[in-house]
């Protein structure tokens, strides 16, 4: 596997060849809590964007409140740019069920209606569960189910592999 | 065991919330953290999270409140539930049997959460032992025992401003006998580790042996309000007194009615909170109240917060995951 670093290089020139072709020149991106907000970062510095990053934690929007109740650790979400009418990419570390996608998509729409959003994933392990497709991609992975893939950070950042709990 | 106890689970995790004694300062913390969490909701263009769709909380509200009742009933709007409030009028004293029949009437139109306030100290503990194990109970004030929402939202208010505990000192003014306000307070603050703590208040105003409860006592405004960076003003609870406790309310202002001219001695950028609702010109001048120290209304912003937070963390303490039952 590749590391971290080479991976969100990889995504910076894809997701510049989209923003190009789709003729997007500022767009804001958003960092799903924890791991995919240090992505974000790396990338909004790699491609010269200057609105502030957007912050997003779904504990409060994630279908499974019923079965674990609230996140004890769940940060404030921040979105420090005006939602409507504006190109968004939402970023995350690891795509694998696509429900805290559908969550993250769910949260931004509540605070207005964006133009666009795009997805990027440093790592999608497949597994999906839902009808969600990442537009740019770090690499693909395929795990056994009792895998689990982890990002440590932000510096320096770390793809680790372990067993799941 | 006491209320202190039937609110945590075997994991020591809140499933009810009616006291804030017993608890440590983890759970307090994770009740501001997640509150602060929930505080820039009500920013966005959708004030609503959909956490606790599908459930129903009831507001059983045996005495009468305006602003508990409503930012209750917001909390739980802006997480999705659906909300009934049902102001029961009740007499003087509530026999344990009839309130147990409300419970089960209430109860059999499949709620999740009961928020319970009552004139009589220990009502929402006697609720919690006896609602089915699904639900969860909230105290919004029972008698003179406790209000621990309002304590939580108070110290989420003061750390918003000074987040340094160990480093405050905090001076609460007033009617300290009647106030279950500041029993919790007095208990949250203490278990965050506040530096100094007193209460300022005449004699017939003070609970038996009030030191017991950590805090130190005065008699004298100035000499309690000194370098005070949190001045926290009761309510004069007129509708509580009984019998001869004060000279008059005019002669109550003239000692410890807080005025800018008494505020100089607490620091320069010290706070000042009143629970609400506030008598002006008995325990605080219009001033002080209205003036650039006074932090009374963003208390009342701050209440939807943690009270949305206390719902969330109670209910989903009640989870289970799916085929474990109940």
């Amino acid at each position: 596997m590749r590391d971290a670093e080479f991976l969100i290089e990889v995504m910076a020139g894809q997701l510049q060849d989209l923003l190009d072709r789709r003729g997007i020149a500022e767009p804001a991106l958003v960092g799903v809590h924890t791991g995919g907000v240090w992505v974000a970062e790396r990338l909004r510095q790699r491609l010269g964007i200057a609105t502030p990053l957007g912050l997003l934690d779904i504990s409060f929007y994630r279908d499974d409140f019923s079965r674990i109740g609230v996140n004890p650790q769940v940060r404030p979400s921040e979105l420090p740019f005006d939602v409507d009418d504006r190109h968004l990419v939402l970023i995350d570390d690891v795509l694998q069920t696509g429900r805290t996608i559908r969550a993250a998509l769910n949260e931004l729409f509540d605070y207005g209606r964006p133009a666009s959003v795009l997805l990027a994933a440093l790592v999608d392990r497949g597994g999906r569960e839902l009808p969600i497709e990442a537009n740019v991609i770090g690499t693909r992975l395929k795990l056994p189910a009792g895998q689990q893939i982890q990002l440590t950070g932000p510096d320096p950042l770390q793809l680790s592999i372990q067993a799941a709990p | 065991m006491n209320a202190a106890h039937i609110q945590l689970d075997r994991q020591g995790r809140l499933l009810h919330f009616l006291t804030v004694e017993g608890l440590s300062r983890r759970h307090l913390i994770e009740i501001l953290d997640t509150a602060e969490s929930l505080h820039g909701v009500a920013e966005r263009r959708v004030k609503k999270l959909p956490t606790l769709h599908g459930k129903t909380v009831v507001n059983l509200f045996f005495e009468v409140s305006t602003r508990t009742r409503t930012t209750f009933e917001l909390a739980a709007k802006r997480l999705s539930a659906d909300v009934l409030t049902l102001n029961i009028a009740t007499s003087s004293a509530v026999k344990g049997e009839s309130l147990l029949d409300t419970l089960r009437n209430i109860e059999a139109m499949q709620c999740d959460m009961f928020v319970v306030r009552h004139q009589q100290s220990g009502a929402a503990e006697f609720i919690a032992r006896h609602v089915k194990p699904h639900i969860a109970v909230l105290n919004a004030g029972d008698g003179r025992h406790a209000h621990p929402t309002q304590a939580l939202l108070d110290v989420f208010t003061i750390r918003r401003h000074k987040p340094d505990f160990p480093s405050l000192q905090v001076a609460i003014v007033g009617d300290i006998l009647h106030s279950r306000v500041a029993r919790s307070l007095i208990h949250a603050l203490n278990i965050l580790g506040v530096a100094d703590l007193r209460v300022v208040a005449p004699r017939t105003l003070l609970p038996a042996r009030v030191e017991t409860l950590g805090v130190r006592v005065c008699h004298e405004l100035n000499q309690g309000l000194r370098d005070a960076d949190v001045v926290v003003m009761l309510r004069l609870q007129r509708e509580r007194m009984e019998g001869a406790l004060l000279p008059s309310e005019q002669e109550f202002f003239q000692r410890y009615g807080l005025t800018e001219e008494r505020l100089a001695s607490a620091k320069s950028d010290a706070i000042v909170m009143h629970p609400g609702p506030i008598n002006r010109g008995v325990e605080i001048d219009s001033r002080v109240a209205d003036g650039p120290r006074s932090v009374i209304l963003e208390q009342v912003t701050n209440g939807i917060a943690v009270r949305m937070a206390i719902m969330s963390i109670t209910l989903g303490n009640h989870a289970r995951p799916v085929g474990e039952g109940s």
